[in-house]
């Protein structure tokens, strides 16, 4: 997996956290794994097709969620599933975009599904193909866990070994 | 969430009417709260490009604050038919993904206006401003603590 697709996800949740947040975060932990994902709490996967193809999920347990979606709008909220289900998509979401926002700049071009829950226990299991970055940032909401899983696609692939976008 | 200097219509001085479009209900609330602290009124939401054309119809807002990518029908697509069909609608795109080729073509299919999520309510307050142009005017900007 090519660090140069994933640092701009990184810079755009630690931009988007910090902002929306509004306090310091720090990047707990970051791994390289081909386990299957597990999730944590709620989470969000969106899929990437095109140059790049892969996934992003972001993963939050409830009260982080609730904690995150109150500081994002300033005001106390009441606690459902559904606020803790569209902070978790709207925080990817808005990750999401900025990063491909950037890579879009870069040359890139892909289309970006709509987020889907990631309900499952376990996700797939991982492969060479599917190996993935795996990342926390410690939060004064709590921790926000970030799996990333990105490649370049065999078109894109082809095309640089031929010459292309360098 | 900070307060400014109440943004009013020049013609009447009654406050500004919103539309709030975005599929997520959670971008829509904190969009309402920083109209709110604009003295903004919310005119109606809606949560697809399809609904935003018919609650443009039914509730003639002075400004639309338009997310992009949304189930049914999208952002520019929607923008595109409401200034098609309301010349004179103010429409400005909120939106996370915000690279160069989207912005033009959404400001060539009618949108006035740009703003990238995450949403700095000082950014989007200057944008309403612009927008507004002599449409729009600020009171009580002597008030303490207004921006």
């Amino acid at each position: 997996m090519k660090m140069e697709l994933i640092q701009p996800f990184i810079n755009a949740a630690d931009a988007v956290l910090a902002q929306g947040l509004q306090s310091p975060l720090a990047i707990g932990s970051l791994s390289m794994e081909e386990e299957a994902y597990r999730r944590k709490g709620v989470a969000a996967m969106v899929r990437l097709t095109g140059d790049i193809e892969g996934r992003v999920i972001f993963d939050l347990d409830p009260a982080t969620a609730v904690r995150v979606a109150r500081r994002f709008a300033g005001a106390e909220l009441p606690e459902s599933d559904d606020l803790v289900r569209e902070t978790v998509f709207e925080l990817a979401n808005q990750v999401i975009g900025n990063a491909v926002t950037t890579l879009n700049d870069q040359g890139f071009h892909f289309r970006v599904h709509p987020p889907v829950l990631h309900d499952a226990e376990h996700g797939e299991k991982g492969s060479e193909d599917t190996e993935a970055l795996v990342m926390w940032f410690e939060t004064s909401s709590g921790n926000i866990f970030m799996n990333i899983a990105m490649q370049y696609s065999t078109v894109q692939t082809k095309g640089m070994a031929a010459g292309g976008r360098g | 969430m900070e307060q400014f200097a109440t943004m009013r219509r020049s013609k009447d001085g009654q406050p500004i009417r919103y539309l709030v479009v975005d599929d997520s209900v959670f971008a829509r609330k904190n969009l309402a709260r920083m109209i709110e602290t604009f003295g903004g009124q919310l005119a109606g939401e809606a949560g697809d490009g399809a609904a935003a054309i018919t609650e443009y119809d039914r509730t003639n807002p002075d400004i639309v604050l338009m997310d992009i990518t949304m189930p049914q029908m999208e952002g520019i697509e929607a923008a595109e038919r409401i200034v098609q069909k309301h010349p004179e609608a103010r429409v400005v795109m909120v939106s996370s993904v915000g690279y160069q080729e989207n912005i033009v073509a959404a400001l060539q299919r009618g949108a006035r206006h740009f703003v990238q999520k995450p949403v700095k309510p000082e950014v989007l307050y200057e944008v309403i401003k612009y927008v507004m142009g002599e449409d729009g005017a600020v009171a009580n900007a002597a008030a303490g603590g207004a921006k």
